[in-house]
C-alpha cells in the first residue's frame, strides 16, 4: 500500500506516492535526489542524516517518509541562499571545519538550529550541541572553531 | 538496515489507535518518537505488521499541574519537557535527568511515554519515575486503568501494559516543601547510556532530619531498581559524609547490575556507591535551602 506525501523541502513543494517503510533519509536522497543528506549508521547514532524538520534537527533515518506529510524540511542544500554560503558554512570553510565531509551536512543542520536558538554560545555549549554528531577526521576542534567564528560574525 | 514492510496508519484519534491495537494486538506497535523503535525496525529486531503512528495526536502532548501532581501526556517530547517551567519548578528530578538523555536531535523527537513503554533499564527516565513514585495511566478499547511505577516495569524492554493498552499519561506527585532532588550518572561519552545513574529525593522534617528518602538506579538490573533499605535507614537521620557513605554501601548491595562491555558489574556497583553518596549530599543540601 502506498502513501501520499506532500512535503516542502528547502522551500519547494513535492508530492510523491511512497511505500510506508521508506526512510525519510532515503526519500530525500533517492526519491528527491537530494544527496546532500548523508547516511551513516541508520540507527540514530552518527548524526550524518540530521535534517531540520519544521526548524528542529532530527535524524532522517529514524522517520518514515509518510510521517512528514504536510511538514517543512530543510536539508544542507537549503542552507545557502542563491549560491551564497550561510555564515556557518562560510566559517566551516575558513577554519577547515571539515576534512572528508561525510558528517558535515548533519553538523551544519544541527548547528544552524543551535545558533538560531543560542546566538552567544560558550565553547561548552557548542560541544554539548555537537555531542550527537560523530566526526572521524577533525577531532572536533576545527568544528568548534567554525561554530565560534560563525556566532561572532552573526552577532555583528 | 532497512525495515521490513508494514501497514502504516496515522491515527487521527486515541479511539482509532486503540481500536487498531485491539484488532492487531502484539502484531501492531504504536509509533511515538521512534527513537528506539525505528532503530530496532531498521535492524529488523522488530518487525511489526502494523505501525500505528500517534504523532498526530496532539491531545496526548501536555504538561498540567494542580499543586499536588504534575500530569504529563505520553506524547510530550523531551525537548518540550526540558523547556517547561512546571517541570523545572515542580519535577526537578526529571528536569535534572533530561539533559542526560541522548542528544538534542534525539530529544526533539523522543517522548516520555515512548521511553517508559520501551522500558530500557539503562534509560534515565524510568528510574526518575520510579523514584518519584509516579502513576501511569493506560487506556485500551475496554477501558482505563492506573499502574504504579513500581509495578509498571516488568523486565528488560517489558512493561505491565497489555497488548491492547496504550500509556496515555504519566502522573508525578509534587514533592512536599523542604525536599531536594539529585540525578547523577556516569557515561563513557556525553549522551551515551549511563554505566550507572542514580535518581534521589530527600524530604526533611523541621529538625533537618530525613522524613522521606527515595533512591532509584538506571542500568542496575532488569528494570529500574529502587534501594528501599538504604533509603529507609536514613529515616530520622541527617545526611552527612558518614550517613551518606553508610547508605551508599547498603544501596550497592540492593542493586543487581549485569555488567557489560563498558563496565563490569563490580565497577557498576562501585559507581553506584560513589554516585549515591554524592546524590544524597546534593539533594540534602537542596532540601535545606
Amino acid at each position: 500500500m502506498s502513501h501520499k506525501v506532500s512535503v516542502t523541502v528547502n522551500g519547494t513543494a513535492h508530492t510523491h506516492e511512497v511505500e510506508a517503510r521508506l526512510l525519510l533519509s532515503d526519500f530525500l536522497r533517492h526519491t528527491l535526489g537530494l544527496t546532500g543528506t548523508h547516511v551513516g549508521c541508520e540507527h540514530g547514532v552518527c548524526g550524518a542524516c540530521t535534517i531540520l524538520l519544521d526548524g528542529l534537527p532530527v535524524r532522517s533515518c529514524l522517520m518514515f517518509a509518510p510521517q512528514v506529510n504536510g511538514k517543512a524540511i530543510t536539508t544542507v542544500e537549503g542552507l545557502a541562499t542563491d549560491g551564497t554560503l550561510s555564515p556557518l558554512q562560510e566559517a566551516f570553510r575558513d577554519t577547515h571545519g571539515l576534512q572528508c565531509g561525510y558528517c558535515t551536512p548533519g553538523i551544519l543542520t544541527t548547528m544552524t538550529a543551535f545558533l538560531a536558538e543560542t546566538p552567544n554560545p560558550s565553547e561548552e555549549d557548542i560541544r554539548e550541541a555537537l555531542s550527537g554528531n560523530l566526526c572521524r577526521c577533525t577531532g572536533y576542534q576545527h568544528i568548534v572553531d567554525a561554530v565560534t567564528l560563525a556566532a561572532e560574525r552573526m552577532a555583528k | 538496515m532497512k525495515p521490513a514492510p508494514f501497514r502504516y496508519v496515522a491515527a487521527t484519534s486515541i479511539e482509532e489507535a486503540l481500536a487498531l491495537k485491539a484488532e492487531h494486538g502484539d502484531e501492531a506497535k504504536f509509533l511515538a518518537g521512534g527513537q528506539s523503535l525505528v532503530p530496532a525496525m531498521n535492524f529488523r529486531m522488530a518487525q511489526p505488521a502494523v505501525l500505528i503512528d500517534l504523532n498526530g495526536l496532539n491531545v496526548l502532548a501536555y504538561v498540567k499541574a494542580d499543586g499536588k501532581t504534575v500530569r504529563i501526556g505520553a506524547l510530550t517530547r523531551y525537548r518540550t519537557l526540558q523547556r517547561n517551567s512546571t517541570i523545572a519548578g515542580q519535577a526537578t528530578l526529571m528536569a535534572e535527568a533530561l539533559p542526560e538523555v541522548a542528544h538534542p536531535a534525539i530529544r526533539n523527537r523522543g517522548t516520555l511515554g515512548g521511553n517508559l513503554s520501551h522500558a530500557d533499564p539503562a534509560s534515565e527516565l524510568p528510574a526518575v519515575v520510579l523514584a518519584l513514585g509516579g502513576t501511569l495511566h493506560a487506556r485500551s478499547k475496554k477501558g482505563a486503568r492506573t499502574i504504579a511505577a513500581k509495578d509498571f516495569f516488568a523486565g528488560v524492554l517489558t512493561t505491565a501494559l497489555a497488548a491492547e493498552e496504550l500509556l496515555t499519561e504519566i502522573e508525578l506527585p509534587v514533592l512536599p516543601a523542604r525536599s531536594g532532588t539529585s540525578f547523577i550518572e556516569v557515561a563513557r561519552r556525553r549522551g551515551d547510556y549511563a554505566m550507572m545513574g542514580v535518581a534521589c529525593t530527600v524530604t526533611l522534617d523541621a529538625n533537618d532530619a530525613c522524613s522521606d528518602v527515595r533512591l532509584a538506579y538506571c542500568n542496575a538490573g532488569e528494570t529500574p531498581v529502587a534501594a528501599p533499605r538504604a533509603a529507609q535507614a536514613l529515616q530520622g537521620q541527617r545526611i552527612d559524609e558518614s550517613t551518606a557513605r553508610a547508605a551508599a554501601e547498603t544501596a550497592k548491595s540492593e542493586i543487581r547490575p549485569f555488567g557489560n562491555v563498558h563496565a563490569s558489574a563490580a565497577y557498576q556497583r562501585h559507581l553506584a556507591g560513589v554516585l549515591t553518596r554524592r546524590a544524597l549530599l546534593a539533594a540534602y543540601g537542596r532540601a535545606r535551602l
